[in-house]
Parts: structure tokens; C-alpha cells; sequence
């Protein structure tokens, strides 16, 4: 222990304010850097720990039979001390001169990085570990990168254990040298790097003789130097609905406000619905007073002056300030699951207090953290980092968390479990789907459920895909009339009928073909939103093209295969196709010069063959009834509104 | 917002987020300051109720101080209390002679489970901290038990952004914690704060006074001259002693405390 006679020891004179909140600090970097003995070190000379604990401790390394680790004091776990790794996260408290701290000691092993990342989400800056000897290493880069990723900015650098490169300059500016370029790459700047010896304490609380060469602040003094995060009361307001109380005759709307500040008398606005109503009063108990304004971190309940419905996973704000809303996020991803991530799965998205069911439409790219090249790919593996692009069932308030991180994040749930976060970039642009940037869905004020419920049925698009002549536009049209006698919303979108209007300036080329379907799909869903049940008669022969569509909105398409066989279509012909194309005299036709893609798991296959025209219609309806109706529970109690 | 608002705010959304998540939930309340600060959080969060059953195990080793207090107390809030026991093990004689570790498994988390069983209870809100020793330090704030309550403190779930594990399989429960970032220093100054009874006990008389209740024959008191919340705080401010240092199961030997919690203890 070089330097504890210079260290820095809180005398029990000094008076820290007791009603600043701590400052949380994480200590993070590769396996084995020495971040735990590190932060055992500074709770050790800023007199933070108990009277008795270093000679306990002591005692249990000499039972041990091996030379005193102050990363003990953290990893208290045996299965830590055994293997002299940490495996969990763990928060101490200690205070210097300055100001009350948290202490986050995060683990550094790749295999436990889900519990880094618990640490390190919650703190306002970070030190950076990095062994001298070994220098930068993998989790070095990639907690740095995270720690970025999540919206930290400050951090400094210790490169530790000092004392086996013989406090050398050298070696210590090419270390910093390494991981400053990394850092500057992400766009990080670190505030000090700092030589230090854990173990021995030099350079923790204070610049140790080992050193001359070194001229900034030790660890703590660095620590002393990080800027308290910015309280988010500046922001827009987002009141994210928690729960709705009615346990006497107040109708309380409780929730924390995330951000901005909200006052009696405001009118809130609420997403998604776009009810707008004024809060009345907040709501309190006991002996706090009765207040009239309330900002960001207060849990609070309030009042409203109209009964309107609001639930759970609504978001208030401001009138003119509301969050975005869509259906598509692109969202830079940590994956902490065991298996992949990947191209079509469904996961719970748990955005602020709200649940979206979401489906990933698009992996844009997989960042290698450490070169920070891009890759191609459909999956992302466990602890990668990616940008995704996911399309909720429902429209998703959120903001981009550069504008909000607090509406600007989520976590996704994959059966029981959390198996990543993250950090929402815009709104998409994916060139397919939307070249419009900057472009905000207005809610509407009709609501899905209110249209069904007038309806009788819910809206949805009925994909029929098959062979020329396989008997789609029939199936079709003979449902229409059908549906249309029993009183349902119910349009049909025709192949030949689209070509000469909407589609009027496309040809038959792939591309052509690509956004013909395309058009297709966004007016169907369209329709579907409006409440009416499409059913749609193309031949749409690419999966990926099908596929698209169904992305718009997963929920509300169902795709039938019209599985009428080649041959059977070809001795139909109806129209004398089959016969010019295998002439000659038709480029490019379905199944004869050009492939079908048939659907590997349609939502239902209609067999024509030895049925019918009535019988597969008869087999279709049964289908939509099933599917599109609405229970006799939903329609007596309006969805439970 | 000062420290303690800021506390304040985050322990009650834990408990809206448990209340609303959650089946079927309770709250532990040993009758201790941190069970009692609880209760306190748990009214303001919903208005001046309590909308959960609150459970009290008792290991009929308790100060008797404390039942009395209990009683009073529960009677006052008009809490919805249950009470239970490990019956069986109370029958055979169990006590702090059958080892401390042993004794602590019986009659407290066996007698929790038990009580959890009975009433198919899916959460249960502890209020243990953070600061009061190593493993709890490490704990989440939503903390999944297995089906026989065991605590798989090799692989917790992943927990940031307030967004809490709430989804678990049939038969196993969640332990939450609203506490967990308080140190001893702030339940004191928040009870100061607030005003909010507490049983004598902590309060020093004729120099000794308890800063942490359990069993009596496991708990002993400190020496001090604290006999008032301020005092109290005063004494925290400069002192060195660790909270637990006069319960008796942590000290069995270095992983007692582990051990009994990877069983199931709060
Ligand atoms: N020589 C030397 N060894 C050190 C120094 N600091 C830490 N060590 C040793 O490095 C080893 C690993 O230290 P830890 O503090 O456990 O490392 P860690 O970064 O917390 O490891 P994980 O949490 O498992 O990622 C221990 O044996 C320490 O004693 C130092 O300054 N000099
Ligand atoms: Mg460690």
C-alpha cells in the first residue's frame, strides 16, 4: 500500500449535504482488469466501509490460503470468491467531499454481460478499466461501446495494475493512445486516463510518488469532476399511464412523470387514442401537501375532468408536443437472448408501461463492435449489437432517444424472459416502404375497436395468392357478394382492375411486379384500418414480396393459398394464357416461364380441385367468419371499454 | 427533487408496477423499520390503502415488544393481516439450539413458504436494501424464485430502464424489493420525515438500543445513547458498526448468509 498516507480520508467533520441524490457511477472493462478490486480500494480510502470488514476479510483470503484481494469486498458471492471472477452487479454507497456516490461494480466475463448491462443502464458516467499489461481487450471495446449505447457520456479511463509495467510512461501512453482512438471513433471523448495501481491504491484518492511523469486527478478526484445528469424536468412532458385506481370514488390515474412537468388545469393529450382531457386535480396522501404542479421522477396520481378511457400504456403530454406514433421503430439492439435474434420472429416490446406485440421486418446492419464494420445478416447472436427494424401489431408513441430517452427505449421479452433492449433511431425510411422522412402518424379518432364494434366485425386484408387461372378472382368476387348480403364491410381488389388505375404506369418486370404488390398491399391495409375486411386476388408469386405486405400490419393479414395444381390450371385456361405463353407469345408467365413461390404456412389453402366454385367459397367464408367476427363477450361489453 | 423524494418516487412505482403486473401479491412485514417504511410507501402509492394482504411470519421467537406493536399497529391502518407459522417445527421444538442457520430455514422460510403455498401467492414484497450485506447487494428489484423458492443467484434476469422481470412460469413467484436502494441512513431520515411510529425497541435505554430486529435469541442490541429519530440519525451519520452486527445467523461462517438466502430467505 504505496500511497494511503497521502490518501484522502473523510474525516467525520465534514458535512456533505444529505439531500443530494447519490451520483451513480459504473466501473467496467475485461474480465480480470480489476475493476472489483478497484472499487474495494475506493470504498477503502474514502472510509466507507464498516468498522471490521478489511480484517474480516483478511481472515477469509488467509482461510483461503492466498494473498488479500479487496475485490472481496464486492464479490461476496462464493462462487465469485472461488473462482476470482465477478459474476454479478453490485451497488455500494460512499461519499468523497464533493458528494455522495453509487458505485457500480459490473462484471467483466462476455458471459455475463446481461449483468453489465443492468448496472450500467442506470448510471450517469463510467470508469473504464483497462489492465496495462494485457492493454485493450474484447469486453473493453464492447462495454465501451454499450455504455455509449446507452446514453453515457462521461467517462474516464483507469489503465490499472500499473505496478507489472513498472509505472511506465510508455507502455501508458499506448494504452491511452488505443482506447481513446476507439473511443473517438464512437464518439466518445474520455474526461481523464488515469495510470493506477489498484491493489497498491496509487492514483485512487490520491496522486501517488509512483507517477511523476502523471499531472491529472487521481480516480476520485475524476469521479469529483463528472456533471450531475441534467434533470429531464426541461423535457416534453411524458406521463406514461401506470395503473387506474378506483379504490373509493376518485378515479386516480397513477404514473410517474418521465419527464417535463405537468400542472392542474393542463390539457393532456393521450396516445394513442388522441383523447384529450384536463387534469383536475393531484392527487395525495398523508401529510405531503396538496400540490398543483409536479415534474420529472415524481410518482404522482391524478384527476381528470372528463371520464375519458385511458389505460395502462397510454402516454399524456402536452397538446403540440405529443410522441411520435407508428407502427414501424429502427432501433440500434443489444441481444442478451440465447438464441438469435432473427428476421420474422415476434417479441414483447415493453416501451415506457407500455406491451407491443412487434415482428422483426429488417436487420439493416450488425455492427462489429470492435472494428465497428457493418455486416449483413437475418440474425443477430447473442450479446451483438444491430439495427432492427420492427413493425408493431398497434402504433407505438415513442420518441428517438437522442430527442427522449425515456420514451426513446424498450426492452424485448421473449417467453418469460428480458433478452434485450433498445435505443430507438427514427422513425424507418426503409427506402421499400416510406421515402419520407420527418413524417409523424396522426392518430385518428376513431379507434379500431369503435369501428368493429359498429361493424359487427373486425377489418382485415384476405390475401388470396395462386396460379393464373386457379380461380382467385372468382373465390373472390362470389365472397364479396355473399358477405356484402349478410350486411359486412367487404371490398375485393382485382389484379386486371388495379393495372389500369393505381398501378396503371407499371409493367411485368420483377421490379414492377415488386411494387405493383407493394401498392397492393398499403391500399389493403388501408382499407383494413377503415374497418372493412379486403380480400385481394393477385398472383403475387414472390414469398418476399407477400411477405412485405404481411409486415404492414402481421395481425390483420391472413394469406390464402388457392392451391389450384399447374396442371389443372393449364387445362382450364380461361383465358388462352397458358397456351400463348407456352407458345412463346408471353414473357415472363407464372408458372410456365417464370416461378410461383407458393406459401410455405398460409393462414388457409383452398383445394378447388373436385370442388365447386360454391364449395370453396363456402370453405372461404367459413374461414372469415371465424377469424374477423367478434365474440359475443367483446360485442355485449364494446371490448371492455 | 432532494435524495429522499427521489427515493420515494422510484419505491412507489416499484409497488404500482407489482400491484398492477401481478396476481396475486403480498407484503412481508416483520415489524422491523424497513417493513414499516414499506407499509408507509405502499399507502401513499395507493391513496391511503393497502390493497394486498400483508403477512407476518412468526417464529413465536420474536421480542414480544414487537407482536404488541404489530398488533397495534395493524388495528390503527386496519391492515389486511395474516399471520402464519411453521407449525410442525414450532410442535418439535425448533430453536436456535438446533444451529442458527437451521432455525432461520424452519421457522422463517420454510414458514414463508408454507404461507405462500396456502394462498398461491405470485409476489411477495420484501423490504430488504442493498446496504445491509454482500448477496442483497446483488439483488433485483424483481427477483425470480423457482418453484421450490430457491434463489439462482448464478443467473438473474437482466433488469434496466425500470422495466422489471413481470413474466415467470406457473409455480414459481417473483420477490420484490422496493428498497433495495435505501441505506439504513435513509429509512431513518425518511421516517424522521414522515413521522412514522416505530417500536421502541430501536430507541436506547440504559445505553443499549437494537438497530436491527429479528429473533430474540438471535439479535442483540448495540451499545448507544440514541433515544430519539434525530439522535438516531446523528449516531448513523459517524458510525463504523455494520447494521447486522448483532444478528447472530450471518455469522455461522462466510456463506451462512448465502446459503440461507439462496433457500429462500428474504
Ligand atoms: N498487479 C496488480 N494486480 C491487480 C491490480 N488490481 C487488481 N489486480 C489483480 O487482478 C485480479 C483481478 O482483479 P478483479 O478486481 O477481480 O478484476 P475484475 O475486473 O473485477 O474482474 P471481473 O469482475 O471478473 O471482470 C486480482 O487477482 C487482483 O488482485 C493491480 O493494480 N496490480
Ligand atoms: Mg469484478
Amino acid at each position: 500500500m504505496s500511497n494511503t498516507a497521502t490518501a484522502l480520508k473523510m474525516s467525520p467533520e465534514v458535512s456533505v449535504p444529505h439531500n443530494a441524490s447519490p451520483m451513480k457511477i459504473v466501473v467496467v472493462g475485461h474480465v480480470d482488469h480489476g475493476k472489483s478490486t478497484l472499487v474495494g480500494r475506493i470504498l477503502n480510502e474514502t472510509d466507507a466501509l464498516p468498522e471490521g470488514k478489511v480484517e474480516y476479510l483478511k481472515e477469509v483470503c488467509d482461510k483461503r490460503g492466498m494473498p488479500f484481494e479487496w475485490a472481496f469486498v464486492m464479490d461476496a458471492l462464493q462462487a465469485e470468491r472461488d473462482q476470482g471472477i465477478t459474476i454479478d452487479t453490485a451497488q455500494i454507497r460512499f461519499r468523497t467531499e464533493a458528494r455522495p456516490y453509487v458505485i457500480i461494480d459490473a462484471p467483466g466475463h462476455k458471459e455475463f454481460l446481461k449483468n453489465m448491462v443492468s448496472g450500467a443502464a442506470s448510471a450517469e458516467a463510467a470508469v473504464l478499466v483497462i489492465d496495462a499489461h494485457e492493454g485493450v481487450q474484447e469486453q473493453s471495446r464492447r462495454h465501451g461501446y454499450l455504455l455509449h449505447l446507452l446514453g453515457l457520456r462521461q467517462i474516464a479511463v483507469a489503465v490499472n495494475k500499473m505496478d507489472l509495467v513498472d509505472f511506465s510512461e510508455t507502455r501508458f501512453e499506448e494504452v491511452k493512445a488505443e482506447i481513446v482512438a476507439y473511443l473517438n471513433s464512437i464518439g466518445v471523448e474520455p474526461t481523464y486516463v488515469i495510470p493506477v495501481a489498484a491493489r497498491s491504491g496509487a492514483n485512487i484518492a490520491a496522486n501517488a510518488a509512483e507517477t511523476p511523469w502523471y499531472k491529472g486527478p487521481s480516480v476520485l478526484g475524476a469521479l469529483d469532476r463528472f456533471e450531475p445528469a441534467k434533470p429531464a424536468t426541461d423535457l416534453a412532458l411524458r406521463f406514461p399511464v401506470q395503473d387506474v385506481y378506483k379504490f373509493d370514488e376518485r378515479r386516480i390515474i397513477a404514473g410517474r412523470i418521465e419527464s417535463g412537468r405537468l400542472k392542474v388545469g393542463d390539457t393532456l393529450v393521450f396516445s394513442p387514442s388522441g383523447k384529450m382531457a384536463k387534469i383536475a386535480t393531484i392527487e395525495t396522501w398523508g401529510n405531503s401537501l396538496a400540490s398543483v404542479s409536479a415534474g420529472a421522477g415524481q410518482s404522482v396520481g391524478i384527476t381528470l375532468d372528463e371520464q375519458i378511457f385511458v389505460e395502462r400504456g397510454n402516454v399524456a403530454s402536452l397538446e403540440h408536443h405529443v410522441p411520435h406514433q407508428s407502427h414501424d421503430l429502427k432501433a440500434r439492439v443489444f441481444w442478451l437472448g440465447r438464441g438469435p435474434l432473427k428476421v420474422g420472429s415476434r417479441y414483447k416490446l415493453k416501451l415506457a408501461t407500455a406491451e407491443h406485440v412487434v415482428e422483426v421486418t429488417k436487420i439493416e446492419r450488425v455492427i462489429d463492435v470492435e472494428d465497428l464494420a457493418n455486416h449483413q445478416g437475418t440474425e443477430v447472436a447473442r450479446n451483438a449489437v444491430a439495427e432492427v427494424v420492427f413493425r408493431g401489431k398497434s402504433p407505438i408513441a415513442h420518441d428517438s432517444f437522442v430527442d427522449n430517452p425515456r420514451l426513446g427505449r424498450f426492452v424485448l421479452v421473449e417467453g418469460y424472459d428480458i433478452v434485450g433492449g433498445g435505443v430507438i433511431a427514427e422513425t424507418p425510411t426503409d427506402e421499400a416502404r416510406n421515402r419520407s422522412t420527418h413524417v409523424t402518424e396522426v392518430p385518428h379518432k376513431v379507434d379500431a375497436e369503435t369501428r368493429s364494434i359498429a361493424n359487427g366485425h373486425r377489418g382485415g386484408v384476405v390475401w388470396l395468392t395462386g396460379l393464373s387461372g386457379a380461380g382467385k378472382s372468382t373465390i373472390a368476387m362470389e365472397a364479396e357478394r355473399q358477405l356484402f348480403l349478410k350486411g359486412w364491410q367487404v371490398t375485393v381488389l382485382d389484379g386486371d382492375n388495379v393495372r389500369t388505375g393505381l398501378c396503371g404506369d407499371l409493367g411485368f418486370s420483377d421490379a414492377d411486379r415488386a411494387e405493383n404488390i407493394r401498392r397492393v398491399g398499403e391500399v389493403a391495409h388501408l382499407f383494413a384500418e377503415a374497418g372493412m375486411v379486403v380480400v385481394t386476388s393477385f398472383i403475387s408469386p414472390f414469398r418476399t414480396d407477400r411477405e412485405k405486405v404481411r409486415a404492414i400490419n402481421p395481425d390483420a393479414f391472413h394469406e390464402v393459398h388457392v392451391a389450384t395444381s399447374l396442371d389443372e390450371c393449364e387445362r382450364r385456361d380461361p383465358k388462352g394464357l397458358y397456351k400463348k405463353a407456352r407458345a412463346g407469345e408471353i414473357s415472363y408467365f407464372t408458372g410456365v416461364s417464370s416461378a410461383y413461390e407458393a406459401p410455405a404456412l398460409p393462414e388457409l389453402a383452398l383445394v378447388t380441385e373436385g370442388k365447386s366454385v360454391d364449395e370453396s367459397v363456402a370453405d372461404l367464408l367459413r374461414y372469415i367468419e371465424n377469424s374477423f367476427s367478434l365474440s359475443a363477450r367483446e360485442q355485449a361489453n364494446g371490448w371492455g371499454l | 427533487m432532494n435524495d429522499l423524494d427521489a427515493l420515494e418516487s422510484q419505491s412507489i412505482y416499484i409497488l404500482r408496477e407489482a400491484f398492477n403486473r401481478l396476481d396475486k401479491i403480498a407484503m412481508l412485514w416483520s415489524i422491523g423499520k424497513d417493513s414499516n417504511v414499506m407499509l408507509w410507501l405502499a399507502r401513499k402509492a395507493f391513496f391511503g390503502h393497502v390493497p394486498f394482504p400483508v403477512l407476518h411470519v412468526d417464529t413465536k421467537h420474536k421480542i414480544p415488544e414487537m407482536i404488541e406493536f404489530r398488533d397495534r399497529v395493524a388495528k390503527e391502518w386496519n391492515l389486511p393481516l395474516i399471520v402464519g407459522e411453521n407449525t410442525e417445527a414450532l410442535a418439535a421444538g425448533m430453536g436456535p439450539h438446533n444451529g442458527r442457520v437451521e432455525c432461520c430455514t424452519a421457522l422463517k422460510t420454510e414458514g414463508l413458504k408454507a404461507l405462500l403455498a396456502s394462498h398461491g401467492f405470485t409476489g411477495v414484497i420484501a423490504g430488504i436494501r442493498r446496504d445491509e450485506e454482500g448477496t442483497r447487494a446483488k439483488e433485483r428489484v424483481f427477483s425470480p424464485r423457482n418453484q421450490s423458492a430457491e434463489w439462482d443467484f448464478k443467473d438473474q434476469p437482466p433488469e434496466f430502464w425500470d422495466q422489471f422481470k413481470t413474466d415467470f412460469a406457473p409455480g414459481t413467484h417473483l420477490r420484490i424489493h422496493p428498497l433495495l436502494a435505501w441505506s439504513e441512513l435513509d429509512v431513518w431520515r425518511y421516517i424522521e420525515r414522515e413521522n412514522i411510529p416505530m417500536v421502541d425497541l430501536y430507541f436506547a435505554k440504559n445505553g443499549r438500543r437494537y438497530r436491527s430486529l429479528g429473533c430474540a435469541p438471535c439479535t442483540g442490541s448495540v451499545a448507544s445513547t440514541a433515544s430519539t429519530v434525530a439522535e438516531i440519525i446523528e449516531e448513523l451519520e459517524t458510525t463504523k458498526i455494520s447494521e447486522r452486527s448483532g444478528r447472530a445467523q450471518d455469522k455461522e461462517s462466510e456463506d451462512a448468509f448465502e446459503r440461507l438466502r439462496a433457500g429462500g430467505y428474504m
